[in-house]
């Protein structure tokens, strides 16, 4: 690959990892265009580095985002969180030492205790990703709290996606 | 006239008496449920509950004997009690009972009575008289003793001997109903409270208070204890709490899950879902020895057991068919089944009388869920409610009226609707969102 190729391929990644970093706790829909500032300070660490604890509180790297959102009823990832899970995973690999806790979520539909083990499937089907991706097992712990921590109260669509979700919650870095 | 005193009765009386006046000992207070009667029954039974003549020597309470029966009697939307201002007299033994008067008015049956200190010892005496007025006849006079300060609960015993007299089953009215309250919803000083209340939403009390969530109350078959899923350590645990004396334990604090508690008929064992095998299962525990056994083996969720009344079966919530349905399996675990199979969604079963009806969590797959009523023996679903976000069904012990929560304006409360649907009430709290009604056992 010649110099020109592989400065097109980079930018194009980078431009792929800026449309991820928007922050979905906010907005659970796909990511689509990149924000009109991008590197401001990052000049020292590289967002792409999923090895650097500093990018966890770096919105320019995807290991600022640590959230998952789910369709109704189902528990699969969906592709476009997939950037997000793999670089969680890349960093859990490199730091043997991290844990995270996967807080999961439902919405409020249907019966409570039902939605207790919906929202652990959930937990369950992003600690197998992952895992998959380098994760240890005892770095990971699931846990469930069905639809009683909801992040939005009111009975519609747009409130019920946003609360059906696993938060990766770091409890030691 | 002579007023029976039934020996077994009294004891059982006497027993409760005591219990609900350690109730309200180690307990903190909190806003009250008042109940409002959406929907009644065409030509509900017309009766009058005289006021009772107070010959007590003790101060006389400012909710009388007779206002707490005739509220009683005419939440259930059943009756409908006269207004003590359109009685023209008010006769307090049944020798003074004019029949043919209370004819003219259209009433039914006449209730009259007087509270008395007790012969023997603290305490006062309820005697009352349930008379037929187009018979002239008595149908129940008795003696309810009270024990000092309970004169509520005792009245409450009135009107369920009143409504057995007349309806033929027990009523549920001294009786308790467990909820969560979350007040201060979505800020930081968020707080879960688990509250006991006589079942007409009086004297309230929180027996648990925590910000972290509080879930899934289960009364214990001798309503002394409650079995509920706490979250206070940040994971899920099944905590069962004395409510008289305060005490708590930790029943199960497994690995995932430990949720859904149902306390078994015979009192021994609670059972519950719990996920330490990969997914959630039903599992046993014995109370006494701690020994779990697990009774379904599935990938699927499988949770909310409820037993049958003689124990030997459970109900349970799973969507190993693809969305939640209910199944019942005998209490080893054997012989499973699936029970409903009408609307896309059925979960979370409370088990009525004779086990012949469940009420469950139902949708039809659109985003409404509401409380359904399902027929074992017709094998017929009929829905009961009609909002949007009906859940967490529970029949009352006499299997007249389903409990459950439902949100209203954004906010959760308590409703109840008849097992035939026909009368209909609200329950409305002052303060926080309500939700998770349990309704005690009757009380012995």
């Amino acid at each position: 690959m010649n110099t020109g190729l592989r400065l097109i391929a980079i930018v194009a990644l980078a431009a792929v990892l800026a449309a991820c970093a928007r922050d979905v706790r906010d907005e659970p829909v796909a990511p689509t265009a990149p924000g009109s500032s991008t590197t401001t300070q990052t000049d020292r660490i590289d967002a792409r580095d999923f090895s650097d604890a500093r990018n966890l509180e770096n919105p320019d790297s995807l290991l600022s985002q640590r959230v998952i959102y789910f369709e109704f009823d189902r528990s699969d990832v969906r592709a476009q969180f997939r950037p997000i899970i793999d670089a969680h995973a890349a960093y859990l690999s490199a730091n043997p030492s991290a844990r995270v806790s996967l807080e999961s979520h439902a919405d409020e539909r249907g019966s409570r205790e039902y939605n207790l083990g919906l929202g652990e499937r959930r937990g369950n089907a992003v600690r197998a990703l992952l895992e998959a991706a380098g994760a240890s097992a005892d770095q990971i712990e699931v846990v469930s709290y069905g639809e009683e921590r909801p992040v939005c109260r009111e009975s519609e669509n747009n409130c019920w996606e946003r609360n059906r979700r696993v938060e990766i919650v770091y409890t030691a870095r | 006239m002579t007023v029976s005193k039934g020996y077994p009765l009294l004891k059982k009386v006497i027993g409760m008496a005591f219990l609900a006046s350690m109730l309200s000992l180690p307990m903190l207070a909190s806003a009250q449920l008042r109940i409002e009667i959406v929907d009644g029954v065409e030509g509900a039974i017309p009766i009058a509950v005289v006021p009772f003549d107070w010959q007590s020597q003790a101060q006389p309470p400012a909710t009388g004997v007779a206002d707490i029966v005739g509220a009683d009697l005419a939440r259930t939307g059943l009756f409908e009690p006269l207004s003590t201002d359109l009685m023209i007299e008010r006769p307090t033994s049944p020798t003074t009972v004019g029949f043919g008067a209370w004819r003219l008015v259209g009433v039914d049956y006449v209730v009259v009575g007087r509270v008395i200190d007790a012969p023997n010892g603290p305490g006062q005496e309820i005697e009352y008289h349930l008379l037929d007025v187009n018979t002239e006849r008595s149908l129940l006079s008795q003696a309810m003793p009270v024990r000092p300060g309970d004169l509520r609960f005792a009245s409450h015993r009135v009107a369920d001997a009143i409504y057995e007299a007349l309806m033929g089953v027990p009523g549920a009215f001294a009786t308790r109903i467990a909820y969560v309250v979350v007040k201060n919803v979505g800020t930081d000083d968020e707080v879960f409270e688990l509250i006991i209340a006589d079942a007409d939403g009086f004297n309230p009390q929180a027996v648990v208070r925590n910000s972290e969530p509080i879930m899934s109350p289960s009364w214990s078959p001798d309503g002394r204890q409650i079995a509920y899923v706490s979250f206070a350590t940040g994971r899920s645990n099944v905590i069962v709490q004395d409510l008289f004396t305060g005490q708590n334990r930790v029943v199960s604090s497994s690995r995932g899950i430990n949720g859904a508690p149902a306390w078994s008929p015979d009192g021994r064992q609670l059972a519950v879902s719990l996920s330490r095998g990969g997914s959630p299962d039903i599992w046993t525990i014995d109370l006494e020895t701690n020994e779990r056994r697990q009774l379904t083996d599935h990938w699927s969720i499988n949770t909310e057991p409820a037993w049958s009344k003689d124990g030997s079966e459970l109900f349970f919530t799973s969507d190993r068919a693809g969305r939640p349905q209910i199944y019942q399996m005998r209490a080893d675990g054997s012989d499973m089944e699936r029970v409903t199979f009408e609307g896309e969604y059925n979960s979370r079963a409370s088990i009525g009388l004779d086990d012949r009806y469940l009420a469950t969590v139902h949708s039809q797959g659109d985003n409404d869920f509401r409380i359904a009523i399902y027929d074992r023996k017709n094998e017929r679903l009929r829905v009961l409610s009609d909002g949007r976000m009906d859940e967490s069904p529970s029949f009352a012990p006499n299997g007249s009226m389903i409990l459950y929560a439902r949100r209203d304006n954004g906010r959760g409360v308590l409703a109840a609707v008849s097992a035939d649907g026909r009368v209909r009430q609200r329950l409305v709290n002052s303060e926080g969102d309500v939700r998770e009604p349990a309704w005690s056992p009757l009380l012995r």
